[in-house]
């Protein structure tokens, strides 16, 4: 094994830097007592914001609009996206490679598109903004995640272990339940997470479909407007990547070790 | 684990004109079959000849495009694999990777809803059965393939099948394992009194196997019967070949070696190289001809030849015997009743 030049080195911790220095800002200024502006260094420490956080019900309401909505949106992504991943990931039909693009395209879709065509389609329908119609603006990319994640998983199952099951007796429920879903469940998991995520910082679309309603992400937004007790905002964006970034890393560490599970069969 | 089967005069196995075609390709061109209950029933062909699409129509993996399939007297089309008294062994074994070797071969039993006792007891002696006890709790990953086919045969056994097939059982072993799985398999199916209906394109396999042999080509079964007949009376050009490389003769060809007037095929180890000045035996025809290639294989040496008429031979004679050596001119001797007429060829 050959070193990395020490340039190389640099760049790298450089790199690493440049995208995790400004969280450690955040931080940082959780605890400032200067409520107006961001000074560095801050004139002094606190933990009054926490207590400010605790006792604020709007705060509340958006955290529990946000997990709900993300929860919803992520049930609802690991049903459908599941069901269209065993759809297309073997069955050879007219039309399958268009479908699967269709279902790939919301997440490559810039997300104001989505929001804007959602937006539209909802007051055509004259369907009311409520937590439903953010749940199915979510849902249009978080399916995405899931039928990926199911779509690879599936295509590297062999076909025989499935005609195995039936050949013994399974019928199809009980070899999804005993033979697919083992299989796959990592995948899902990974997937369901990773969905859960993307929903519980979404802004853009849910701008779009929310209505009078704010999630999370929308009240870090409007609150960033205010002139005061700017860092309430830092203890809840502290918060926010506790509740994103946990799930990542148990979903990354979940599926580091699936190859063995799905490719043992070869 | 199974009493003999009640003899009864229904097959085991029926196909009556059956037909499956992929697209284009009549994958399964009108196949008639009558397989007998308790009977060893090997279907040879080379790849793409149709013979795993009609195990996999037996299995119910497939279903007919036309025709007939009967599994003792019941009408199967239409009905999914589940339903069905017939199990598999994969050629890749399928062996599921997120169960313990105990669980795979309880699956069937825990689908049917068998209680764990019961099971975990049925599949110990089904391992037992194919010589892999105390392997219960390892995962397939961790067997040989030896091992693991072992483990797929129990995991079939195990739901006690009507008939039992499998699918190129032997192709992913090597040599040694593979005699002495061929024994086994034998063993077993006598003892079980079971049809085992199995798919190879290995003609060795076939013959030394099974109690009948199927052959197939494009789709259609060129000839069935048991090995030594299959072997030794080739119904047609492809039989001839495919089946131990016999030497195909033309009707000219055949009537010149005393043979009959008609297509016919000729063992090569039927062909025996003379000593010169030998006589030539009683009711053999005398053949001169030049040697153009020897291939040593072991217990016999092929030998070809041409004669001056252009007519091309392979021999296959004892290793130990001398004198054939490239472009030297020999003395066969080629006895007429070894020239035989193949019924199938116009």
């Amino acid at each position: 094994m050959t070193r990395a030049p020490l340039s190389l080195k640099i760049a790298a911790i450089g790199g690493l830097a440049f995208l995790h220095i400004p969280l450690l800002f955040i931080l940082l200024y959780c605890f400032t007592t200067e409520e107006k502006s961001y000074a560095f260094p801050p004139p002094g420490f606190t933990l009054k914001w926490f207590g400010v956080v605790w006792g604020r019900a709007d705060i509340w309401a958006a955290v529990g609009l946000s997990l709900k909505v993300a929860s919803i949106a992520t049930v609802l992504a690991l049903i459908l996206g599941t069901l269209a991943a065993g759809a297309l990931a073997r069955a050879r039909f007219f039309g399958r490679e268009p479908i699967s693009l269709l279902f790939v395209l919301p997440i490559a879709l810039p997300g104001i598109v989505t929001g804007i065509a959602l937006r539209q389609a909802f007051g055509l329908m004259e369907i009311p903004f409520s937590v439903w119609t953010i749940v199915l603006g979510h849902a249009t990319f978080c399916i995405v995640v899931v039928y990926n994640n199911a779509v690879a998983r599936l295509r590297r199952l062999s076909p025989s272990l499935i005609e195995a099951s039936m050949d013994l007796g399974a019928d199809a429920f009980q070899t999804f339940r005993l033979v697919v879903l083992p299989n796959i469940g990592t995948a899902l998991l990974a997937g369901g997470m990773l969905a859960f995520a993307l929903s519980f910082d979404e802004v853009i679309v849910t701008t779009f479909t929310a209505g009078q309603q704010s999630t999370l992400p929308i009240w870090m937004l409007s609150e960033l407007i205010r002139p005061r007790q700017r860092p309430v905002t830092n203890v809840v964006a502290v918060l926010v990547i506790l509740v994103t970034f946990l799930p990542i890393l148990a979903a990354y560490y979940l599926t580091r070790h699936g190859e063995a599970v799905a490719g043992a069969g070869k | 684990m199974h009493a003999h089967a009640a003899p009864i005069a229904l097959p085991a196995v029926r196909f009556a004109s059956v037909v499956r075609h992929f697209g284009a390709v009549r994958a399964v061109d009108g196949v008639d079959l009558s397989i007998a209950p308790g009977e060893f029933f090997a279907m040879l062909g080379p790849s793409g000849s149709g013979k795993t699409t009609c195990l996999r129509l037996i299995a119910g993996f497939e279903q007919p495009d036309a025709g007939h399939i009967e599994i003792f007297g019941e009408t199967v089309e239409g009905l999914p694999p589940y339903r069905r008294a017939v199990n598999t062994v994969f050629q890749d074994y399928a062996l599921f990777p997120h169960l313990s070797v105990g669980d795979n071969v309880a699956y069937g039993l825990r689908v049917r809803g068998i209680g764990r006792a019961d099971r975990d007891r049925m599949a110990r002696e089904a391992l037992a059965m194919v010589k892999l006890s105390g392997m219960e709790t390892r995962r397939p990953a961790q067997l040989s393939g030896g091992q693991r086919q072992r483990v797929a045969l129990a995991r079939a056994l195990v739901v006690r099948p009507k008939v039992l097939l499998l699918d190129e059982p032997l192709g992913a072993l090597d040599l040694k394992l593979r005699e002495e799985m061929q024994s086994e398999l034998k063993g077993l199916q006598r003892a079980l009194g079971l049809t085992f209906v199995f798919v190879t394109h290995d003609q060795s396999e076939a013959l030394s196997m099974a109690d009948r042999v199927a052959v197939f080509n494009e789709g259609r079964i060129v000839q069935v019967g048991p090995p030594e007949e299959v072997y030794e009376r080739p119904a047609t050009r492809f039989v001839a070949r495919f089946v131990g490389s016999a030497n195909v003769l033309e009707a000219r060809e055949a009537q010149a070696l005393g043979g009959p007037a008609r297509p016919s095929s000729l063992r090569p180890e039927k062909i025996a190289l003379l000593a010169p000045g030998a006589p030539v035996p009683e009711g053999a025809a005398l053949v001169e001809a030049r040697v153009t290639d020897v291939s040593y294989q072991g217990p016999v040496r092929r030998v070809s030849v041409l004669t001056g008429e252009g007519l091309a031979l392979t021999a296959a004679i004892p290793a130990t015997a001398a004198g054939a050596m490239v472009g030297a001119t020999v003395r066969l001797a080629v006895p007429r009743d070894a020239v035989r007429s193949m019924e199938g060829e116009q």
